[in-house]
C-alpha cells in the first residue's frame, strides 16, 4: 500500500445519517470475485436520481466525502470501500462511522476521519459554498484544514502508524510467527477442530 | 494478568493475546474462522498472490448460504454460481471443510456452527460477516470483519485489534407473554439507536436474559451488530452447557469436565467496571415492529409511525423524512393498518427451530391472506428435517406459506428471493435498509410470532389480534 501522508481534494457533501453499506454497495454486486471495479457501482440506487449529491457535474473529481453521522454501518462488505476509493475517494468525514466500515477503510488507505458534529456542519457549509475549495486532511499534523477552518482529529496509533508507513499488515504479523506458534502451543485442548461428522448423516445427541 | 475485577469481554480477550504491540493493540487469536462465498474469494486470491499458506485449516470451516436458492438445489444464476465454485475450489485447494448446497449440515453460517458444536464459551470467532455477532450467545467473542482481514487470519489465524469498550446492557423485569427476543433487541434499538453501541461490545446481563433459551440469546445476540456494537456476549451457563451437550461435536469426557470447569469462570466480576451501561425494564414490553429504513427505527406494534417534522436534529430530521417517503408511509398511521404483501420467516435472526414452531403455532388451523406470499425458510439442512419431523412443513403448507430449503434468502438481494418492486414484506430479518431485499423493496423488522399473525390478517398484527 502506497504510504499517506496529508490529502488535499476537494469534496462533495453527502448530508444524510446511517448510509449503511447497503447504500454504498447493493448486495446484488457484492458477486464479483474481484478487489477493484466497483466505481460502477457506488450508490448505485441514488445515482439514479439526477437530484443525488454525487450526480453534481461541480462536483466531478471530488476525493473527499463530507457526511453526516453513522456511515457505513451495517454489512461488513469491503466493496463499500473498495467502491468510494475506486470512483476516487481517498477520504471520508463524517461524524461516526460503522466499526467494521472503518477498519476496512484503514486496509485499503481510505481516510476515514471522524469529527464533532458542529465540524462536519461547518465543512459541509464551506464545501457547499464553493465546489473549488480545497480540503486538507494531514496525518502528520493529525488535523482537517479548509479555508480559514482547521480542526484536529483523533485516530489510533496503529491506524496512522499503517496509513503513513504504507505497511502490509499479514507481513508485519507473519514476523510473529513464534509468538503465534507458542501462543497456538498452550490453546485449550477442548478448542473445536473442524472435521467432518462421524456419519454423513448428522447425528444429534450425545457426546463423542 | 491482573488481579482486577475484569468484564467478560476482559477475561475471554486475555485468554486470546497472542502478544501486545508498542502501539496499544494486541494480537488476538482467532479460535475459529467461518467463511461463506460472498466474503472470501478475494482474501483467498490474496493468499495465493502472495505465496501465504492458509495457516490453520483444521480451524476454519466453509459454508455456502448467501447465494444459494431456496427453492430447489438448482444454483441458475451464473454469478452467484461462480462465487459458490470459487469457494469450492478454494475449500478444496486449502483442505477446508465445506458445507456444500446439498449437503445435510448445510445452511446460515452463524446457525449451522452452533448447531454442529463448533461455537463454545470463551472463544474467539471471526466471520466476513457482521452477523458474526450472533454467536456471543455462547459467551465467544464473536465478530465479523471485511474481506483483508479475512485473509489476515487466513494466513495468520490472528488480528492486530484495539481493545474495545465494555458496554452493559441491564434487562430487567419478567419478559410478559407475547413478548420476545426479537422485540427484545427492537425496543433496545429504538432506546439507544442504531449505531448507538459503536465501539463497543455489549454484555446482555440480567434475569430476563438467564430466562432465555439458546435460540432466543442468538437472535438478541445477532442484532448486535444493528446497535453498532462489535459483539453481543452473554455469560455461559445450564442452559448453554445443555445445549452444546447436545451437539454433535462436542469435547470427549475428560476434556468435557475440563472445559465445564473452565467455562463457569466465564463471567463478568461484580465490581467489574463498565464504559457504559444501559437498562431497559421488559416487564411491559410488547411486541415491536420498525417502520423506517433502519433498525433503530422502531416503534411498539401498538403504536403509530412518527412524525419526523418532531425530531429536534435536523440530520436526522431529514433522514426520517426520506425514511418515510421510502416506506410510502404518513406520520400517525397505525402500524396495525398497514398493509402487507410478502411474508419472510428465516435468516441468522429467526430461521431456528423455535421460530419455526412459533410461527406454525400462530398458522396452525389458520391461512395466509389471499394475495399474500409467505416464504419459511429453515436456517439449517438440520432444522428444516426436525421442523418436518414435527409437521412443521405441513402447517405451513396447508396455511399456503411456501416451505423453502436452507440458506440467507430474503434477508438480503443476493440470490433469488427478492421482493418484487416495491412489495411491503414483514420481514423475521435483520435490516430494513433501502432496497434490502429488493431494489424498491419496504421491510418491517418483525418477530416471528407476529410475521405469522400478519400473514393471516395481510395487515401488521400480532397473534392477540386474530383472537
Amino acid at each position: 500500500m502506497k504510504p499517506i501522508i496529508e490529502h488535499v481534494g476537494r469534496a462533495a457533501v453527502l448530508r444524510r445519517s446511517g448510509v449503511d453499506t447497503d447504500q454504498i454497495v447493493p448486495a446484488e454486486f457484492c458477486k464479483r470475485l474481484t478487489k477493484t471495479g466497483y466505481d460502477d457501482v457506488l450508490f448505485h440506487t441514488w445515482r439514479r436520481d439526477p437530484d443525488f449529491e454525487l450526480n453534481d457535474q461541480r462536483r466531478a473529481g471530488a476525493t473527499v466525502l463530507i457526511t453526516g453521522p453513522d456511515f457505513g454501518t451495517g454489512s461488513s462488505r469491503e466493496h463499500a470501500v473498495w467502491a468510494l476509493r475506486d470512483w476516487g475517494f481517498a477520504v471520508v468525514l463524517a461524524t461516526s462511522f460503522g466499526d467494521i466500515f472503518r477498519r476496512n477503510a484503514l486496509k485499503n488507505g481510505l481516510l476515514a476521519v471522524a469529527l464533532p458534529e458542529d465540524v462536519v456542519g461547518r465543512l459541509s457549509d464551506l464545501a457547499e459554498r464553493d465546489a473549488a475549495l480545497e480540503i486538507r486532511t494531514d496525518l502528520r499534523r493529525r488535523e482537517v484544514r479548509a479555508g480559514s477552518l482547521t480542526h484536529s482529529f483523533d485516530i489510533d496509533q496503529r491506524a496512522r502508524r499503517l496509513l503513513m508507513a504504507g505497511l502490509d499488515e499479514i507481513d508485519n504479523t507473519l514476523d510473529r510467527g513464534k509468538a503465534i506458534e507458542a501462543y497456538e502451543r498452550g490453546r485449550a485442548p477442548w478448542m473445536p477442530t473442524v472435521r467432518p461428522a462421524a456419519s454423513a448423516d448428522v447425528p444429534v445427541g450425545g457426546r463423542e | 494478568m491482573t488481579s482486577a475485577a475484569r468484564t467478560l469481554l476482559e477475561r475471554v480477550w486475555d485468554a486470546h493475546i497472542v502478544e501486545h504491540a508498542a502501539t496499544g493493540d494486541d494480537l488476538l487469536y482467532i479460535d475459529l474462522h467461518l467463511v461463506h462465498e460472498a466474503s472470501s474469494p478475494q482474501a483467498f486470491d490474496g493468499l495465493t498472490a502472495s505465496g501465504r499458506r492458509l495457516r490453520r485449516p483444521d480451524l476454519t470451516l466453509g459454508v455456502e448460504d448467501h447465494n444459494v436458492p431456496t427453492a430447489s438445489l438448482r444454483l441458475a444464476d451464473p454469478l452467484s454460481r461462480l462465487q459458490v465454485e470459487a469457494l469450492r475450489r478454494n475449500c478444496a485447494v486449502h483442505k477446508v471443510e465445506l458445507f456444500r448446497l446439498g449437503d445435510p449440515r448445510q445452511g446460515i453460517v452463524h446457525v449451522v456452527a452452533p448447531e454442529q458444536g463448533y461455537v463454545r464459551p470463551g472463544m474467539t470467532i471471526v466471520c466476513g460477516d457482521s452477523h458474526t455477532s450472533t454467536l456471543g450467545a455462547f459467551g465467544a467473542l464473536a465478530f465479523g470483519v471485511g474481506s483483508s482481514d479475512v485473509e489476515h487470519i487466513l494466513a495468520t489465524q490472528t488480528l492486530p485489534l484495539a481493545r474495545p469498550e465494555a458496554m452493559a446492557v441491564e434487562f430487567t423485569g419478567r419478559l410478559p407473554e407475547g413478548a420476545t427476543a426479537k422485540d427484545m433487541i427492537l425496543a433496545l434499538l429504538a432506546e439507544v439507536g442504531a449505531n448507538g453501541a459503536h465501539g463497543h461490545v455489549i454484555e446482555y446481563r440480567g434475569s430476563p436474559i438467564g430466562a432465555l433459551s439458546m435460540e432466543e440469546r442468538m437472535t438478541l445476540c445477532n442484532m448486535s451488530v444493528e446497535v453498532g456494537a462489535r459483539a453481543g456476549l452473554i455469560a455461559p451457563d445450564e442452559t448453554t452447557f445443555d445445549y452444546l451437550a447436545s451437539r454433535p461435536h462436542v469435547p470427549g469426557d475428560v476434556q468435557w469436565d475440563t472445559a465445564l470447569e473452565y467455562w463457569r469462570t466465564l463471567r463478568s466480576d461484580d465490581e467489574a467496571v463498565f464504559n457504559r451501561t444501559v437498562t431497559l425494564d421488559v416487564s411491559r414490553l410488547t411486541p415491536h415492529v420498525t417502520w423506517g429504513t433502519n433498525p433503530g427505527q422502531a416503534v411498539p406494534l401498538s403504536g403509530a409511525v412518527p412524525d419526523p417534522e418532531l425530531i429536534s436534529d435536523s440530520v436526522e430530521r431529514a433522514s426520517a423524512r426520506r425514511a418515510l417517503a421510502y416506506m410510502g408511509l404518513r406520520p400517525g398511521t397505525l402500524m396495525t393498518d398497514i398493509d402487507i404483501d410478502v411474508i419472510f420467516i428465516g435468516s441468522c435472526t429467526n430461521g431456528r427451530l423455535a421460530d419455526l414452531r412459533a410461527a406454525a403455532q400462530v398458522l396452525r388451523g389458520r391461512r395466509v391472506a389471499d394475495g399474500v406470499r409467505m416464504l419459511v425458510v429453515p436456517g439449517s439442512g438440520q432444522i428444516r428435517r426436525a421442523a418436518e419431523e414435527e409437521g412443521l412443513d405441513r402447517v405451513f403448507q396447508e396455511a399456503g406459506a411456501q416451505w423453502r430449503l436452507p440458506g440467507c434468502s430474503m434477508c438480503m438481494g443476493m440470490n433469488e428471493d427478492r421482493l418484487e418492486g416495491a412489495e411491503r414484506c414483514a420481514s423475521t430479518s435483520n435490516r430494513n435498509y433501502e432496497g434490502r431485499q429488493g431494489p424498491r423493496a419496504r421491510t418491517h423488522l418483525v418477530s416471528p410470532a407476529v410475521a405469522a399473525a400478519t400473514a393471516v390478517l395481510g395487515r401488521l398484527a400480532s397473534p392477540a389480534d386474530l383472537s
